[in-house]
């Protein structure tokens, strides 16, 4: 191989590098940025709640859980509670998260819950 | 493959760029000052150079809060006086997960998880904090922070701080009061500079990519507000 198709080899890898700075799963996310107010099993009995003035939903409370639709857990997750006139103790991570990641802790949410949205 | 010959154009042109980058990516601070933080094996558990973790996987593993713009967040009288006397400063750890257990209400911190800090002889608190005070990666985001001591919350901080934004969600506002998977805040005005504050609740993902603080977009003078509240409580002085 001649000095050249070396050196383009070796910027090319060095540019995948650093664009494949890839989607985590979501269960990492889940383990990551939920966990801490919604628990380790998802019941929303988490490290911080001792002092909150709403207690975080419930992930595995099916009845609860299938009133919401997946657009409206996809807006919370991103935007807050606020955006869907819950607590703004339930933050925005529109800064941390894609939407694709977001997406895919929408289906990891119905995993939770082992519910669908009936009121699609 | 054949051996780069470094006597033609191309090679000499590698080498010299293989230079530039070394020297553009050296540490900011001069050998012999880091020697200390070499001799007590800092650098294993701190980050000297950055760039801060850029996966869940290396962010679940970081050992200890990351150095390398530590010129640019502490306050180095506080660097220099609490490498003598290191009290815990965030609740469940580094990363929480890893430091936590499940209890009757709620999951606990696991304390025994938990070690004590490594702790300095005066003589090398003072140099070690001269060291740190030169390590100031990520300085254009706080260069154009003002911080305006003059925009005081008043009596409302407390709310903003808790019901409005949610941040007392995981920080502690007095020792045992207020959520545990990031550092305790009413002594974040000692520990801190006020434009790292202002800069850091901005955007935390500019400083920490993959931190679990949410960036909640608030205006520049509700950051003002909610920095000087946090001054504010580390004016009290708390019994633990
Ligand atoms: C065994 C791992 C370990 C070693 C070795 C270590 N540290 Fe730390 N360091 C930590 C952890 C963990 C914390 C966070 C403490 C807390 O939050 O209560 C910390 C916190 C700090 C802080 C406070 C900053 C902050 O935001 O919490 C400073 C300053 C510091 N270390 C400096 C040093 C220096 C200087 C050395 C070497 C003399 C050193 N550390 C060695 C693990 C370590
Ligand atoms: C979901 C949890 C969470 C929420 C909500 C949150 N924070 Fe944080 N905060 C963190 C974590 C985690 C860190 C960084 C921990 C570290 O560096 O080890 C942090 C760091 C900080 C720091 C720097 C403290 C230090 O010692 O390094 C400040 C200041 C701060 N947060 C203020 C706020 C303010 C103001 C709000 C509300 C607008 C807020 N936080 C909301 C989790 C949170």
């Amino acid at each position: 191989m001649n000095n050249c198709c070396f050196i383009i080899i070796l910027i090319m890898t060095s540019l995948l590098q650093i664009s494949s700075a890839s989607a985590e799963s979501a269960k990492d996310n889940y383990r990551t940025y939920c966990m801490q107010c919604h628990g380790m099993a998802g019941q929303g009995m988490g490290l911080n709640i001792q002092d909150m003035s709403v207690q975080p939903r419930d992930h595995t409370d099916t009845k609860a859980m299938s009133t919401r639709t997946d657009s409206e857990l996809f807006k919370v997750i991103k935007e807050g509670g606020l955006a869907i006139s819950k607590s703004s103790l339930m933050p925005p991570w529109a800064d941390t998260l894609t939407d694709n990641e977001i997406d895919d802790l929408v289906k990891h949410l119905r995993k939770l819950c082992q519910c669908d949205n009936q009121t699609k | 493959m054949n051996s780069l010959n470094m006597t033609t154009p191309l090679g000499k042109w590698l080498l010299l760029t293989l230079a530039l980058f070394s020297l553009v990516t050296a540490s900011p601070a001069h050998a012999g000052d880091l020697d200390l933080l070499n001799k007590h094996n800092c650098s294993s558990c701190h980050a000297l150079t950055g760039p801060a973790p850029s996966t869940l996987a290396a962010l679940w593993q970081r050992k200890g809060p990351d150095l390398f713009y530590a010129g640019n967040k502490y306050r180095q009288e506080w660097l220099e006086t609490w490498l003598q006397n290191p009290k815990r400063i965030r609740p469940a750890g580094m990363f929480y997960m890893n430091h936590i257990k499940p209890g009757p209400k709620r999951n606990m911190v696991d304390t025994s998880s938990l070690s004590q800090h490594l702790q300095l002889n005066s003589s090398d608190a003072k140099s070690i904090a001269a060291t740190l005070a030169t390590l100031k990666e990520n300085r254009s985001l706080i260069q154009n922070e003002k911080h305006d001591p003059k925009l005081s919350p008043g009596p409302l901080g407390e709310m903003m701080f808790d019901k409005i934004y949610g941040c007392m969600a995981c920080h502690q506002i007095e020792p045992g009061f207020g959520g545990l998977s990031g550092p305790e805040v009413y002594t974040a005005g000692t520990r801190l500079k006020a434009e790292f504050m202002l800069s850091y609740i901005r955007s935390p993902q500019a400083w920490d990519t993959k931190v679990w603080m949410p960036n909640a977009h608030l205006p520049d003078n509700n950051i003002q507000k909610l920095v000087n509240y946090m001054i504010n409580l580390s004016k009290k002085s708390y019994n633990e």
